[in-house]
């Protein structure tokens, strides 16, 4: 959790600075979600991610070089800096892409899921996604799809309240999203997304109900995204008590309180944040100093086979 | 042994499907019933069905799940009733299959085939008539097959789920009962080779599906009145067999586009401005075009009729271009 903050306070620190092209969609306040989410999963398990997938990507063991590099939009980044900050993949650690349409990572979980029903490779889908995209129609097609051949799959909805700028409440009937489990026939639970320890009890028992052929589970976790929809957006939209109750709730704060109560000691803690911040210097050098893609390159990889000929005409 | 198109699409599934446990089907009414033309009749009690899988009218869903599958190593063959349904699930297709290997640099590959029937003529109407395979050539990242015969669309077919890049197949409805000699024993014809349908040395006449036999009609009636035509069936319009193009044109030096589709952003419109740009010093006249009309596919068969190209319209734009 504490390397997610840091990747993205720097990240922040480099877009502001003009240092990044694009935009950049921050995690910071969710945290908790991804980690407890992906300590239930196994490397063979596979993840979906969404806009705001940074997250995601280093809880499930990306590498902060690579990511970085990819923010960078440089050739030694995940996709060779044609991704770019919403498009991190890697497949060899079960990463099926963030992903810039919201509801659009939903599907493809699901194949994954049949996939590995298919092949009973024993590995479980988790696909992340928000509660934007819990109004997407492929929310609800793929939910019952995957409720009724008994996917491994577990849906995880972020529900920060806020797609873009619109508050949850304001476009839909219910109080909690997870109620939408019942009208698929699956369990579906509300848990706090600001406690690591709450969301991987939740999640781990939606895995081991997924890996065992009981079919998907719907996990709601309840967070706060810090900054606006993306870096840079004031989010004037919101009330200022959004926030400050978020703070007041923040999931780094309160893992290391859990830890400090645990019996770890703040040195041990202050040597977490010490390679924290040596692992970001690491990576942000290496982002900067590592080559762009080279322009002739632009029209490799559309294509498996045959690609020139495709591209060209 | 002589097979209807449609039986030959039947085949070239379930050679593949024997041949390969990854190849999987899936869509609206597949299974049980056997697709609605009875396509894949008998299917899923052979192969069972986790492999043929009807699903439910969730077209988004199932094709965001068919390519999900495809990163993970499974040949998902998705059908689509109707090409026109494309407008509820372009988002796996355009957004997701075509871009993901760019987007991801090149780590993953989606070997996914997207089958649908098009076209007009069995008086549908505009929201199960249409000819969309421009709308399909515009997207980098796909690559789009359109067979005419019974002996393409199984080779092509078979060559499609092979393929390690998302294929849209487009299989023209007024087609499936051709029924059409194939070669003995299995074969497969590779993507993005052209076929000369009828050698000739006066105009050529680049087409594919459906308008191939128009044109061969048409050329027919041209022979009558001694212009010898080349059809030439693109049968892949990405990749683009341009070298079969190319002879074509400079050997006959006048050359017209048939296509069923709207003529508005056409595929006629692209190989047109390619030939015009590249070829020019080679052309005696400008490419001409046939093609629908730019209005929706009307019920009543006398206005169906009137909409799409007929191998009248194609000698009539044969003789225009040669100026007969």
């Amino acid at each position: 959790m504490a390397l997610i903050r840091a990747f993205e306070t720097r990240a922040a620190e480099c877009f502001t600075r003009s240092e990044l092209a694009g935009n950049i969609h921050l995690y910071m306040g969710q945290e908790a979600s991804g980690v407890g989410a992906c300590l239930a999963l196994k490397d063979t398990d596979y993840i979906t991610s969404t806009h705001r997938g940074h997250g995601h990507c280093l809880a499930k063991g990306a590498s902060v070089d690579r990511s970085m590099a990819e923010l960078f939009g440089k050739e030694t980044g995940y996709c060779r800096g044609r991704g770019g900050s919403m498009h991190i993949v890697d497949v060899n650690l079960g990463i099926l892409g963030a992903n810039g349409i919201v509801g659009a990572g939903i599907p493809l979980a699901a194949g994954s899921a049949l996939a590995s029903k298919i092949k009973g490779d024993g590995a479980v889908t988790v696909a992340f996604f928000g509660d934007g995209a819990s109004n997407q129609g492929t929310f609800h097609e793929t939910l019952n799809m995957a409720a009724t051949w008994k996917l491994p799959i577990v849906f995880l909805l972020e529900n920060n309240c806020y797609g873009v700028s619109t508050e949850i409440h304001r476009i839909t009937n219910t109080d909690r999203l997870a109620i939408r489990a019942k009208a698929y026939g699956i369990p579906g639970v509300t848990v706090d997304g600001t406690d690591v320890e709450a969301v991987f009890h939740t999640v781990a028992g939606a895995v081991e109900r997924a890996r065992s052929g009981d079919g998907p589970s719907l996990v709601e976790t309840m967070v706060y995204r810090y900054q606006g929809h993306y870096c840079g957006d004031p989010a004037a939209y919101r009330p200022k008590e959004y926030l400050i109750e978020g703070k007041s709730r923040d999931p780094v704060d309160k893992a290391r309180t859990r830890l400090l109560e645990l019996g770890v000691k703040e040195t041990e803690i202050g040597s977490i944040d010490r390679s924290v911040a040596e692992e970001i210097e690491s990576a942000y050098q290496f982002a900067k100093s590592s080559p762009d893609p080279d322009p002739a390159a632009v029209i490799d990889n559309v294509y498996s086979s045959d690609n020139e000929r495709s591209v060209l005409r | 042994m002589k097979l209807t198109v449609s039986k030959a699409i039947g085949q070239a599934l379930h050679e593949e499907m024997e041949r390969d446990e990854n190849v999987i089907l899936l869509g609206e009414d597949v299974g049980v019933m056997g697709n609605v033309f009875a396509i894949t009749k008998g299917f899923r009690d052979e192969f069972g069905s986790d492999r043929v899988i009807d699903t439910p009218i969730s077209e988004s869903g199932f094709t965001g799940i068919a390519v999900g599958a495809a990163m993970r190593g499974l040949r998902p063959v998705v059908e689509w009733m109707y090409d026109d349904f494309i407008t509820v699930c372009l988002d796996p297709v355009m957004n997701q299959a075509a871009k993901l290997r760019y987007m991801t640099g090149g780590q993953v590959k989606i070997p996914v085939v997207f089958r649908a029937p098009m076209g007009a003529g069995r008086r549908n109407a505009g929201q199960h008539s249409q000819c969309l395979e421009a709308l399909f050539t515009h997207i980098p990242g796909l690559k789009v097959v359109c067979p005419s015969t019974a002996a393409d669309a199984k080779g092509l077919l078979k060559a499609a789920i092979r393929d390690d890049d998302p294929v849209v197949f487009l299989e023209h409805k007024l087609l499936y009962a051709r029924k059409e000699e194939i070669p003995d024993g299995e074969y497969l014809i590779p993507l993005g080779k052209a076929d000369i349908k009828r050698p000739g040395k006066d105009v050529t006449i680049l087409t594919w599906s459906r308008q191939v036999f128009f044109a061969l009609e048409a050329a027919e009636t041209l022979a009558a009145e001694g212009i010898d035509a080349e059809v030439v069936d693109l049968r892949t319009l990405v990749p683009l067999d341009w070298e079969t193009v190319r002879a074509s044109v400079c050997k006959t030096h006048n050359v017209i586009v048939a296509e069923e589709g709207v003529k508005r952003g056409g595929v006629g419109a692209e190989l047109s401005a390619q030939i015009t740009e590249e070829l020019f010093d080679d052309l005696d006249s400008p490419v001409g075009r046939v093609a629908g009309l730019n209005v929706v596919s009307p019920f009543s068969p006398v206005l169906e009729d009137a909409e799409f190209p007929h191998s009248a319209d194609i000698v009539s734009c044969v003789k225009k271009t040669l100026g007969r």
